[in-house]
């Protein structure tokens, strides 16, 4: 067990993850090292540096608003893994 | 009908053997579905081959020849790396939590090439959602180093390089978000080009990192990539990230290339203690032969290289987690319900289920970073350095007009030889992730082969943002100076 503040329980909820508690352990060890590793940023001032957000500095780019087909209902309900003919078919959550 | 001999061929060779009527698209594509069905069974770079839609693409591209259409790229069978979406295609990221997913629509870059007369012949290999080195975290198949069969191609374009240095493809399409395209060049002896951030669009393109990731082509020659590039570069309505600058011509750019006058930078931090010292002398020689052509060669300083890394793990996996948690089991791909038929469980399983190890991990490590009280001390911090490392670039690129450096610290490492220490296969994207994170185009291209096991090398060069015909120039010059 590392003293990794990252608790991979935690991080698997938020994730939508359901591991065995070998595979929970598997990765919490792997984690660990990687963790240390990155913690080295902590070394640096960074004081009065912006962030990088993006890989070129662009913002507000606009297209025309022009309406364009887009791809129709049958074509995309054709990849759902369960589907009426008009929806995508979900478990109940409301009874 | 002979069949062609695509082991070496070009595509601006095969382009002009199809001008003259020595061949048709459809005897060429034949020729690459014959060479795919005989050979691909030792190397395992295509997860899918389209043999009807290629063959019926490659009597379109003879249809439009006969007509008098006449282009770069007419005619020219390209393999698609697993990530793009071609309409009618698989597209599974060489995952399991899209199985089954049929593309209902073409990327803009699938698009563009068949605009261009190209013809997507067939799917290939990478690691999962193209998180990895090797190729090895392919959920399907192991893909092995044409150069040596007991190595990696290396990744995650592994597929893409794996078919061209086999002899199985004269060109295909990758993507780079830390190295994917210019590493697996290196390990199997090809040219792969990652453009400048926002020149090619990434619309239909499954996103890891969408701040990093760029399209591009892994290539027999400097020149291919150059026709590929023209192909696929510019502005696209579907991707505001892509940026509306003209798009030169990348491929007149190329005519009497030399390195004379060039300003060279050789980053004094690529060249350290932990890479292979083979790797050294080879990028060594090369940068060698540059300074005896004419090129100013000069020591530069990237002092944040060493913190490239982690601002890399850092960034790459927040956004992979983002962009990853559309896959959830309810539109498309893999579903899997506990036995209480809940929504919860929907979710949690098809996920769980679906995606890999090497996926998890990351996924694990960026929702962490992005999680409440450590959005801060890592996320935010991880930009501000990322600041750091692009500066560092800027200040370089004042002095210099091209870095030479080296692609990976190693050659092609062996099957199996990584995939049990995460923190170390990521620390050999070292010299390709600062790319990536400036925006920068670079490209790696074939400098030698080690002397004792003949693996291949790459000398990797990078130029500032949207500088593709000076990179392009001077890896047309540094190609001829290597041969």
């Amino acid at each position: 067990m590392s003293d990794s503040s990252l608790d991979v329980a935690h991080v698997c909820a938020l994730a939508h993850f359901d591991l065995s508690p070998e595979e929970m352990a598997r990765f919490q060890r792997e984690l660990g090292p990687i963790v240390a590793y990155v913690n080295k940023l902590s070394e640096l001032d960074l004081t009065g540096i912006e962030p990088t957000q993006y890989g070129q500095p662009v913002a507000n780019v606009l297209r025309e608003d022009v309406v364009e087909p887009s791809l129709d209902r049958e074509t995309v309900l054709r990849n759902a893994p369960d589907a009426s003919e008009t929806e995508f078919r979900m478990p109940r959550i409301v009874e | 009908m002979a069949s062609i001999d695509i082991s070496s061929l070009s595509v601006a060779s095969a382009q002009d053997a199809l001008r003259r009527g020595d061949f048709t698209s459809v005897e060429l594509t034949q020729s690459v579905l014959d060479t795919i069905a005989a050979k691909d069974g030792a190397i395992g770079a295509y997860l899918t081959v389209d043999a009807d839609g290629a063959l019926a693409g490659a009597a379109e591209a003879d249809a439009r020849r006969r007509a008098g259409e006449d282009r770069d790229l007419l005619g020219i069978p390209v393999a698609m790396k697993d990530i793009f979406n071609v309409k009618g295609q698989p597209c599974t990221c060489a995952s399991r939590i899209l199985e089954g997913y049929v593309a209902p629509f073409d990327a803009t870059v699938v698009a563009r090439l068949r605009a261009e007369g190209a013809i997507p012949c067939g799917r290939v290999n990478m690691d999962e959602f193209a998180m990895g080195a090797s190729t090895e975290h392919s959920a399907f198949q192991v893909t092995r180093n044409p150069v040596a069969p007991d190595r990696v191609p290396g990744g995650s374009s592994g597929g893409s390089a794996a078919a061209v240095a086999g002899g199985l493809a004269l060109a295909s399409l990758g993507t780079d978000t830390g190295g994917s395209i210019r590493q697996p060049a290196s390990f199997c002896g090809c040219v792969g080009l990652k453009p400048s951030y926002g020149r090619v669009s990434r619309y239909g393109v499954t996103a890891f990192a969408s701040s990093l990731d760029q399209v591009g082509p892994i290539a027999r020659d400097v020149e291919d990539a150059a026709i590929l590039l023209q192909a696929i570069a510019g502005a696209d309505p579907h991707d505001q990230t892509c940026l509306d600058r003209p798009v030169p011509d990348y491929r007149a750019a190329l005519a009497g290339a030399s390195v004379e006058g060039l300003r060279i930078g050789v980053p004094k931090e690529y060249f350290v203690e932990g890479t292979d010292p083979q790797v050294m002398a080879l990028v060594r020689a090369a940068i060698d032969k540059a300074a005896a052509a004419g090129a100013r060669v000069e020591e530069i300083s990237l002092p944040h290289t060493e913190y490239a890394i982690a601002v890399y793990y850092i960034v790459a996996t927040a956004e992979a987690s983002a962009n990853l948690a559309r896959f959830d089991g309810v539109r498309y791909g893999r579903r899997e319900v506990g036995p209480d038929g809940s929504l919860q469980s929907l979710y949690d399983l098809s996920r769980t289920h679906g995606f890999g190890p090497e996926v998890k991990r990351r996924i694990l490590l960026g929702t962490w970073v992005l999680s409440s009280g450590y959005y801060d001390a890592y996320y935010n911090r991880a930009l501000k350095v990322r600041t750091l490392v692009r500066r560092d670039f800027e200040a370089a690129f004042a002095k210099v007009d091209a870095i030479l450096c080296p692609v990976a610290p190693t050659p092609a490492f062996k099957l199996d030889s990584t995939v049990n220490d995460p923190l170390q296969a990521y620390l050999c994207d070292a010299f390709t992730v600062p790319a990536n994170l400036a925006g920068l185009c670079g490209v790696s291209i074939p400098c030698g082969r080690t002397a004792d096991l003949g693996l291949p090398v790459g000398l990797q060069i990078l130029c500032p943002p949207f500088a593709e015909p000076t990179l392009l120039r001077t890896a047309r010059a540094m190609e001829g100076l290597l041969k």
